[in-house]
């Protein structure tokens, strides 16, 4: 039975759907949670309850919805070009899934260990794009197609600082995997992460991310208040799920980025506690409280001041970030922090 | 059949038909979508030859890059169709012949094609060795080094690219206000208020 | 060759359980909800009014110089993965090349500011 598993090709394709499932289910159950979590943390902001009528406070809310969901008509306007209209939510909930592909959960933990890991997830996040941009242009109306030009501008714009961010942690590794990644930042716990010597990047990755996610403060390709609901305006049903499961794994991924990027992964703060994929699923809650926190306390960005800060303040700064840490790595300042080679690559 | 020759003619299949529709479909952004289908193909055949890097930097760079502006510039094309079509079976002809030219050109340069005794050798010689070095690092030892000139040559047609980018479509409105965010920022709150005794009567 | 495929296998396979779920999602409402199409529903939303015009119309040249923009600067980013993958290999060459590309780069980067191309209005 085990051969059967590891050795013929059938057998190594199920195992593989088999994990597949295994990263996929958990993290739409999670999701279902994270999105009643979100909701709440947005109430309690505000002095309200939340969501707490659907099973015990509230917690079955997600399923209640994913139920309506499903039970809503799906409308398709008039002068839609059908197969993009239904292309574009499709693109953009399976690209935000595909990234989970190459994310390590625990030392060895990864369904694909590619050498580019890295790489691949900017490559996908920088397709990520074309679902708002086609979804908006196959409403054939006014408000999503606005919406989906102004989205466009700014998560190309976003993406570049997010790359040089990338760049600066790739120096001190050496390697574009995020095994390797994580493994360089193993040494005395909590001080020996990325965050210290890559501080202000932290929150520039930060920042850049929910713009690139289309999160508040950033969101303007939904701006209810101008564009009533941007590129979405004229979806319905499962269609617009597929849209906001997307844009939501996209953010968990995000926090996920950092966790594994600056905050090492799956590395316990403490030297004497075991590492594991708690830790990292630990750190990815507290980022993704911190994404919704800014989205209770944040006002709106205008959208040129929006272009002002992606353009003229985080890309030279990234770029300045990444000239430093070649110079600091290159001439083995800081006792080597900027260089750590001997793992990995 | 093994799995490296399935994924080849997969891919294959994939550009092939991509590049096809691109040619064909009716609708300028549908055109646009199966380029895209045709760069993810080719980044697949990159994988296949193991270039990992090249792949992903295909799907950052035209599909994630070039692909939105070209979409961008698509979208918002008016095109009459009805034109388009007429257009089309006026130039037939002149497109036919220069196709013909094309592909006699490819026959014969396919025809007398041939390597270098040493080309292979000469090859293999720069590049390090695949199974200790990966893709993106072998890149990275032959770019900034070997290949100097040629790598500050492409620095320099970025230069010049962006240069034209903003000559041909910056274009300064007149009629708006711009906002100085350092000078909001720096402003002197002293400076800003002023407190004036407005007399009755009198006015300032 | 054929263990680097293999690496990737689970990309596809994870791809394809992604499209299938995605699928399975739309169906669902395909099937089980109902469809009373009617003019006014499946007309493009409007604040109430009849829409004037089709709605892909001509936009700001500025989205096409952002976009030619970012084209570039992911060129340049381009060019840094492979050199910060091979950091400690490339030596001082190598390091000293890739600051001169970054130099004339900002050149550009500088010109751009300059000429005020940065600036959305």
């Amino acid at each position: 039975m085990y051969e059967f598993f590891t050795t013929t090709n059938l057998g190594i394709a199920l195992t593989i759907v088999g994990q597949v499932l295994l990263i996929v289910v958990p993290l739409l159950v999670a999701l279902a949670f994270l999105l009643y979590y979100d909701r709440k943390v947005w109430a309690a902001v505000q002095m309200r309850r939340g969501p707490n009528v659907v099973g015990a406070f509230g917690l079955l809310q997600s399923f209640a919805d994913f139920l309506k969901y499903v039970l809503k008509e799906i409308v398709v306007p008039a002068g839609a070009d059908k197969f993009v209209f239904f292309l574009a939510p499709m693109l953009s909930f399976v690209l935000a899934m595909v990234a989970w592909a190459v994310i390590p959960f625990n030392d060895r933990w990864v369904l694909a260990d590619v050498n580019v890991a890295i790489l691949f997830v900017f490559a996908v996040s920088s397709l990520e794009v074309y679902g708002v941009i086609m979804g908006g242009w196959a409403s054939n109306s006014k408000y999503p197609f606005l919406g989906s030009l102004r989205s466009a501008a700014q998560m190309i714009s976003y993406e570049v600082s997010i790359g040089l961010i990338i760049i600066g942690v790739i120096i001190s590794t050496g390697s574009m995997n995020f095994g390797d990644i994580v493994r360089a930042q193993d040494g005395a716990g909590l001080f020996s992460w990325y965050w210290l010597p890559h501080f202000p990047m932290v929150f520039l990755f930060l920042i850049s991310a929910m713009a690139e996610t289309n999160r508040p403060p950033f969101d303007l390709p939904e701006a209810e208040s101008e564009l009533v609901a941007g590129y979405q305006v004229e979806y319905s049903s499962t269609p617009f799920l597929l849209f906001m499961i997307g844009e939501y794994v996209a953010i968990v991924l995000m926090c996920t980025l950092v966790s594994i990027l600056f905050f090492g992964g799956w590395l316990s703060p403490i030297e004497a506690i075991p590492d594991g994929a708690l830790w990292l699923i630990l750190k990815i809650f507290f980022f993704f409280t911190i994404f919704a926190m800014v989205k209770a306390i944040t006002p709106r960005y205008r959208y040129d001041q929006l272009m002002r800060i992606g353009w003229k303040v985080f890309l030279p700064l990234s770029l300045i970030w990444v000239v430093l840490v070649a110079f600091f790595a290159q001439y083995g300042a800081f006792w080597g922090t900027y260089a750590r080679w001997t793992v990995g690559g | 059949m093994t799995v490296a020759d399935f994924a080849f003619y997969a891919f294959a299949v994939t550009t092939l038909v991509g590049g096809l529709f691109t040619v064909l479909a009716r609708n300028p952004v549908h055109s646009v979508l199966w380029l895209i289908m045709a760069f993810i193909g080719s980044a697949g055949l990159f994988v296949v030859l193991g270039a990992e890097f090249l792949a992903m930097l295909l799907m950052i760079v035209y599909v994630g890059a070039v692909a939105v502006l070209f979409l961008f510039v698509v979208m918002m094309l008016d095109v009459d169709f009805a034109e388009l079509k007429a257009g089309m079976a006026k130039y037939m002809p002149l497109a036919l012949l220069i196709a013909v030219v094309l592909l006699m050109q490819m026959g014969m340069i396919y025809g007398t094609w041939q390597f270098a005794d040493g080309a292979e050798a000469a090859r293999r010689a720069v590049t390090p060795d695949m199974t200790e070095v990966e893709n993106t690092a072998a890149l990275g030892q032959l770019i900034y080094d070997d290949y100097f000139l040629l790598f500050q040559l492409s620095g320099l047609v970025l230069l010049v690219a962006m240069i034209g980018a903003i000559v041909l479509t910056l274009r300064h409105r007149k009629d708006i206000k711009r906002q100085d965010v350092l000078a909001q920022m720096y402003r002197d709150p002293a400076k800003a208020l002023e407190l004036v005794d407005v007399k009755p009567g009198q006015g300032l | 060759m054929e263990d680097l495929l293999r690496e990737y296998l689970p990309i596809v396979i994870f791809l394809a359980v992604a499209v299938g779920l995605g699928l399975v999602l739309v169906l669902a409402a395909a099937v089980l909800a109902v469809r009373h199409p009617d003019p006014e529903k499946v007309s493009a939303y409007e604040c109430g009014f009849n829409a004037f015009d089709d709605a892909r119309m001509k936009f700001d040249v500025r989205f096409y110089l952002v976009s030619i923009l970012f084209i570039i600067f992911d060129l340049e980013i381009a060019f840094l993965f492979p050199w910060a993958v091979a950091f400690k290999d490339v030596g001082m060459i190598g390091f000293w090349s890739m600051m001169v590309f970054l130099a004339v780069l900002t050149i550009g980067f500088a010109y751009e500011w300059k000429k005020g191309a940065l600036e959305w209005e």
